[in-house]
């Protein structure tokens, strides 16, 4: 197994102390939630899809660093990102996870988000890492009909339990 | 203790026992996780098995094993002669008055199921109330909460304090003319606290109503006496006590356990089957349809056998001296915070790490081959009550040592410094 200073690098501990994109989303078009009932993970997010984009996306929740820092450095790199784009992210990152894609030798789109590949090695914490991935691939598919006209009927709300 | 062990153990040894020879027993202390010693502190989730029970066990399955209560072959003979006299051994480890108040099952949540099907469906009524307390396994709630939802009862939780401990005021002022059943953990698998029973039994008793005991985490370091106690129903596990998974029991008082009705129905279970009727057995073999663990019980029988060996009472003052330092060790560390601070707990430390979360903490540890719980313990209430959603919980056994505790502190340093 790798070295664990490996997962827990720098940038990990530092997404954890310092989560990026942290809070509610007031007109959100997209929501869910996703909750790791093994762990007690729980992350909300919230998202503004405009044009088939993600203008923007926020979380709240509580969780491990790996949880946090994966949600955080998540919602950095979907930011802008089609609808398309962002779910190729969610399967090349729950493949790099479960030890399906190595991003050494296959071609991806994960950038810095290679950090969390340690986790194949921990399979209790795989769940942690692809829990905001989950939760957004939930978001994309619950039913956004929320407008300002429609106050009455909020929106539908996706939940994932992983 | 020969000069050599006690120089080897001098920092190990609490005094109370042979560290040595005991931890020379379990086969599993020897390994190494990610090339260290293995620092096993999760007992409270599952014990280790010392080599007379492995040995028990091979002995059944190599020489011995065949189906029980059925055939007059010498095999199936023996192995019943074996299975049953198992039954006593657990009966004398509960002190319980007869070995058919002893009922084999699964496990704790086993047990706790059975009396809730049949004590519990037979007995509650719509306005009836049950009593839990705010320390409860899961185990221990979810089955009543299902009972209280079929029935159309209701489920009344005494509260605890700060420290993690029952408040008898409050636990008392429950009961009334509709508490018909109390349902109360022995020692918190959460935090650790023992519970005042005996005196919450009297209380109970006062009012008429039966109280079950969940002694999944007192049966491994409290010396059982279900009689001085008073309790009603008894539940533990055999994994928990050095035994296999698989395997548990639950004491009855016998005129309880006759009124009851079966709770799975098959063969062992019954005296005649027709088409027409059937008629059960008598207890406890009204509540064992089906083949049981078979090798499972003789290897808890000889877990209790080996327990009984070196004495409760002094496991119980080793581990007492494990977790006063580790309490005193780590309750000094900056930025960590006890959960559970009760005046009397066994052998479980639960904790919070200011910053950083119980699963990377676990994760950390795991690194240097330290074991610990993280997690909200199946004890999801009692996490409400101290504002946490998860805790790490070492928990010791008599095989742990004042140098494994030391290696827990380490750790927890490392922790502190990688989140620094």
């Amino acid at each position: 197994m790798a070295d664990i200073k490996q997962l827990y690098q720098e940038v990990i501990l530092d997404h954890n102390k310092k989560p990026r994109n942290f809070g509610a989303l007031d007109n959100p078009s997209h929501k869910a939630e996703g909750l790791n009932p093994l762990c007690g993970d729980r992350i909300f997010l919230t998202l503004r899809v405009q044009d088939n984009k993600v203008e923007t996306v926020a979380f709240q929740g509580e969780g491990c660093a790996i949880c946090k820092a994966s949600t955080s450095m998540m919602t950095t790199n979907v930011k802008g990102k089609t609808v398309e784009e962002a779910e190729t992210l969610v399967q090349e990152f729950r493949d790099m996870a479960t030890g399906k894609l190595d991003v050494h030798k296959q071609p991806n789109h994960l950038g810095r988000l290679a950090v969390f590949e340690g986790v194949k090695d921990l399979p209790s914490r795989v769940k942690c890492a692809i829990l905001p991935w989950h939760t957004l691939h939930a978001a994309f598919n619950s039913v956004a009909t929320t407008t300002t006209e429609n106050e009455e009927e909020p929106m539908k709300s996706a939940g994932v339990t992983i | 203790m020969n000069k050599a062990t006690s120089v080897r153990s001098q920092k190990t040894d609490t005094g109370m026992l042979d560290m040595a020879r005991i931890r020379a027993d379990f086969p599993i202390l020897a390994r190494r996780v990610n090339g260290k010693p293995l620092v096993y502190l999760d007992n409270a989730a599952s014990s280790q098995m010392p080599q007379p029970v492995i040995d028990r066990l091979v002995r059944y399955q190599t020489q011995e094993h065949a189906n029980i209560h059925r055939a007059v072959h010498t095999l199936s003979e023996h192995a019943t002669a074996e299975f049953e006299e198992a039954r006593r051994k657990a009966q004398r480890f509960i002190n319980a008055k007869d070995e058919h108040e002893i009922i084999f099952t699964r496990g704790t949540t086993e047990s706790i199921n059975l009396v809730m099907h049949g004590y519990g469906r037979a007995f509650i009524k719509a306005g009836d109330q049950i009593i839990v307390t705010g320390l409860e396994h899961h185990s221990n709630i979810v089955p009543w909460q299902m009972l209280c939802q079929e029935k159309g009862a209701k489920l009344r939780v005494a509260p605890i304090n700060d420290a993690g401990e029952i408040l008898l005021d409050e636990y008392e002022k429950l009961f009334n003319e509709r508490t018909k059943f109390a349902a109360l953990s022995h020692v918190s698998n959460a935090l650790g606290t023992v519970n005042p029973v005996r005196e919450m039994i009297t209380t109970a008793h006062q009012w008429g109503v039966p109280v079950l005991l969940d002694g999944a985490q007192a049966a491994p370091h409290l010396k059982i006496d279900v009689q001085a106690l008073d309790c009603d129903f008894y539940a533990f596990s055999s994994h928990k006590i050095c035994g296999p998974t698989g395997i548990g029991v639950l004491y009855g008082k016998r005129a309880l356990l006759e009124k009851m009705q079966p709770f799975q129905g098959g063969g062992d279970m019954i005296l005649s089957v027709t088409f027409e009727k059937t008629t059960y057995n008598t207890i406890p073999y009204k509540f064992e349809a089906g083949t049981p663990p078979i090798a499972a019980a003789i290897g808890m029988g000889a877990a209790m056998d080996y327990l009984t060996g070196i004495g409760i009472e002094r496991i119980g003052e080793h581990e007492a001296e494990l977790l006063n330092y580790a309490t005193q060790q780590v309750g000094a560390m900056k930025g960590v915070r006890i959960i559970g601070t009760a005046k009397h707990k066994a052998a479980v430390l639960s904790f919070v790490i200011e910053g950083v979360h119980p699963h990377d903490v676990g994760t950390i540890l795991n690194e240097d081959g330290i074991a610990i719980r993280t997690g909200h313990h199946c004890a999801q209430p009692v996490m409400q009550r101290f504002g946490v959603p998860a805790t790490a919980r070492a928990s010791f056994a008599f095989y742990n040592t004042l140098e494994e505790v030391d290696a827990l502190v380490a750790g927890i340093g490392k922790v502190q410094r990688m989140f620094a």
